[in-house]
């Protein structure tokens, strides 16, 4: 059974958008865009390693939800979230620097590509397995559904929104059944969106070929949730849907699920060499672009002129040169950086033979593999093996309340 | 009241650790006093315990514990599973964003009734029914404690939370990490595990052996209601992830309690039974096959020292060291399987950091390797059994 695919049409005379907000769209974009694109040269380059998964293609669909969103709204991903960090605003420098594995990365080097988060932006991650992301969001959905009416922290009806990325392979995975399931049930309603980014292939797998039924917008009413289907290749009709899901979620009626079709334009990831897919099908998607797409709206709807656009890519191509520049020139994490950020708490690693918490302690990773005790100068050992800081205490032993 | 009272930290940024003080007075349950007892434990003096009751039988409702020196008995007597609930309790009343989840806490009370009226009290959505899907509430868990909460997380039996293992190991193990520390999970994975009254296989399993290796957890053993409450209360105040690991056979122990308020630290091993001739490192319910085994080695003329370690990870390496140097033998007895079990990471401990100290090689009692049997004759046999320990003690000390 095919997939019904909605033909792309400008249908309106009216813009729906305004001139700012398509601006806004457009940038955000070609911002997601070029960042990949300079993403595989940096990996071809050698300058980032493992697995980096591109996002080519799907831009509409992170622009159409991401932009809409409150700076308090977080945003969960899966291991393909470079371009949900930059929608979400996180600084295009701070996720290069990541991926180049860099001290100032926005997880100090330690995330790399499939873990992209922020505490700052509301970013709660970059999930490397498939569907475990989906349980956090659910929780950070159910969080503010709590300080709303436990703690009576959030302006009435206007809760905390949290929107949900993942991909079709998901949607045949436990956690996210169980998932729409608690997030609708009566008591909870949790202020939640779960966006499907249906691109049709996992790695080698179609989704028809995985899926009994393929029609995964159906699957939220099965739990009691409006599903919606909409073309992920148009980022005006995925911000409509976006529009009315997330503010469905603020006024506390609940989740819903959408379905984005959408294609990605590159392999499954930059160790992908998607010979599976046929050449008309990526033909007909890349006909779809949702950049084009847009561009071509603006320009036809008179809301900005070519030349407008063209000074907004400089602008792109600009910050993502500086990105390069920022994560090239950046330093790597130095070996004292290793144990830290293991616990919120370093009492964790235990008190030691001699009674002094092991943190507390210059020799304590003595034994490990990284002991580098022969090659280090011995001042130089001391200053790296104490943890900084801002992550131990001092000696005495407090525990911080609440 | 139980030697380990000499193990109670009160930790306040306004006290000085080394000093023992009272507080002015803070929350406490109701009727109850109203100041806080601190005791700090240095752990480097047993000689604090002249004049102190010590448990020389660990099943504090047999007759034949020492009546204590003053007349009226302090504290107030409850079961281990109330004790647990105490201290939930206290940390709710404490800080209104900890909160429970799990199948039946609520409505139906838990289980093993450890939050039996909790949400009468606070309501459903603090105590939290959940469907059964553990990997997925698991994962709700570490999500809402990412986002400010701190949640108690309870497995109906340990076991389910082998459903839970992708969000235990990949979330909540390691996202304090993979975030560079932009969010820390302040969440308590607890529930009873452990061989039971012939409950079959799948449901007398032993999780500790299994999420030891997980970088950025941490695992505590409860065992008596004194330290149930205490480590409820630290786990649940402390900002990394804890799993917290009870025992089925173990809820329906008796003791008196303190009235005030006391915290626990779960780093610190608890010494049960100070001796000279053999240390004897457990957890959890083998601890009272140990003290059983303790009497009739008392009686043959030996003087074990028992410890229950209390803290599976991190060890807590120098009550456990000043114990190895003073005895120089250790025997180890534990419920988990000889395979990968503590007692091999303890061992590993021991043998790095206390070499030179041992008069013999460390000996370790664990279970048979070998799924649960229904049968109650099988089920005897996997697990390590008072006779076993003496017979090992023996031959320790030979």
């Amino acid at each position: 059974m095919r997939l019904k695919i909605q033909s792309f049409s400008i249908s309106n005379s009216q813009a729906v958008v305004s001139r700012d907000e398509s601006l806004v769209l457009y940038e955000d974009m070609v911002l997601g865009r070029v960042f990949e694109d300079m993403c595989a040269q940096m990996y071809y380059r050698g300058k980032m390693f493992g697995f980096v998964h591109l996002y080519n293609g799907q831009e509409a669909v992170s622009t159409g939800f991401i932009k809409l969103l409150e700076a308090r709204d977080s945003v969960v991903s899966t291991y393909c979230d470079h371009v949900h960090a930059v929608s979400k605003g996180v600084p295009p420098r701070a996720v290069m620097a990541e991926l180049f594995g860099k001290a100032t990365g926005c997880c100090r080097g330690q995330g790399g590509s499939m873990h992209m988060f922020s505490a700052q932006h509301n970013l709660l991650g970059g999930f490397t397995f498939i569907g475990e992301g989906i349980p956090v969001a659910t929780g950070a959905a159910f969080s503010s559904k709590y300080c709303h009416e436990v703690l009576k922290e959030s302006t009435p009806n206007r809760l905390d929104v949290t929107v949900a990325f993942f991909g079709d392979g998901t949607c045949n995975n436990g956690q996210f059944f169980e998932c729409l399931n608690m997030a609708q049930l009566e008591l909870w309603k949790l202020p939640i969106v779960f966006v499907v980014e249906n691109n049709l292939w996992a790695i080698g797998m179609p989704h028809l070929r995985a899926t009994s039924d393929p029609e995964i917008w159906k699957k939220g009413p099965a739990f009691g949730m409006p599903g919606v289907h909409v073309d992920g290749m148009d980022v005006l009709k995925v911000r409509e849907v976006a529009i009315e899901a997330i503010a469905r979620a603020r006024r506390g009626e609940g989740p819903t699920l959408v379905e984005c079709e959408t294609y990605r334009f590159r392999g499954h990831s930059l160790a992908d060499p998607d010979e599976l897919r046929k050449p008309d099908e990526k033909a007909s998607y890349a006909a779809r672009d949702p950049i084009t797409a847009l561009r071509k709206y603006i320009l036809d709807k008179e809301l900005a002129s070519a030349a407008e656009l063209k000074i907004i890519e400089k602008k792109v191509d600009a910050v993502i040169e500086d990105t390069v520049e920022f994560a090239d020139s950046s330093p790597l994490p130095p070996w004292s950086q290793l144990l830290e950020n293991i616990f919120a708490d370093p009492k964790g690693f235990g008190i030691g033979p001699d009674g002094k918490y092991r943190c507390e302690d210059p020799k304590f990773i003595e034994g490990t593999s990284l002991s580098l005790e022969s090659c280090l100068p011995a001042n130089h050992l001391h200053r790296c093996l104490i943890p900084s800081e801002s992550s131990i205490r001092p000696n005495s032993i407090k525990v911080r309340h609440g | 009241m139980a030697a380990s009272l000499q193990s109670a930290v009160f930790l306040s940024n306004r006290i000085d650790p080394h000093r023992r003080l009272f507080a002015s007075p803070a929350r406490s349950l109701p009727g109850t006093k109203g100041s806080i007892l601190v005791v700090r434990s240095d752990g480097r003096i047993s000689g604090r315990l002249s004049g102190r009751n010590l448990i020389t039988n660990a099943v504090a409702t047999k007759a034949d514990t020492p009546t204590s020196s003053t007349d009226s008995k302090p504290g107030h007597e409850l079961l281990l599973f109330e004790a647990l609930r105490e201290g939930l309790e206290e940390e709710m009343d404490r800080d209104p964003r900890v909160c429970v989840m799990g199948e039946d806490v609520g409505h139906y009370g838990g289980s093993y009734k450890v939050t039996k009226g909790l949400a009468p009290k606070y309501g459903d959505l603090r105590v939290l029914d959940t469907p059964i899907a553990e990997n997925s509430f698991t994962g709700m868990g570490i999500g809402a404690a990412m986002t400010g909460l701190r949640p108690v997380i309870e497995g109906m039996n340990m076991g389910f939370l082998l459903l839970a293992y992708n969000q235990i190991s990949n979330n909540c193990g390691m996202l304090h990490y993979t975030s560079g520390g932009q969010f820390k999970i302040p969440v308590v994975i607890r529930g009873p595990g452990g061989v039971g009254r012939q409950l079959g296989a799948e449901h007398s399993q032993r999780l500790e052996s299994y999420f030891q290796s997980i970088p950025g957890l941490q695992m505590v053993a409860c065992s008596t209601p004194y330290n149930a409450k205490g480590l409820m209360k630290a786990a649940i105040r402390s900002d990394n992830p804890v799993v917290l690991f009870e025992h089925v056979l173990l809820y329906n122990l008796k003791e008196r309690i303190p009235d005030e308020e006391y915290v626990l630290c779960l780093e610190e091993a608890e010494m049960v039974r100070p001796g000279e001739h053999v240390t004897i490192l457990t957890y959890s319910r083998m601890r009272y096959h140990v003290m059983q085994a303790a009497k009739t080695l008392v009686n043959k003329g030996y003087d074990p020292e028992v410890i229950d370690i209390r803290s599976l990870k991190p060890f807590d390496l120098y009550t456990i060291g000043n114990s190895v140097k003073k005895t120089h033998r250790v025997l180890i007895v534990e419920e988990c399987m000889r395979t990968g079990g503590i007692g091999s990471s303890l061992r590993a401990a021991i043998i790095d950091n206390f070499w030179d100290y041992l008069d013999a090689p460390i000996m370790c009692l664990s279970s048979q390797d070998v799924p649960t049997p229904y049968a109650g004759t099988l089920e005897e046999w996997t697990v390590v059994q008072p006779a076993q320990i003496v017979a090992a003690v023996e031959q320790l000390c030979q």
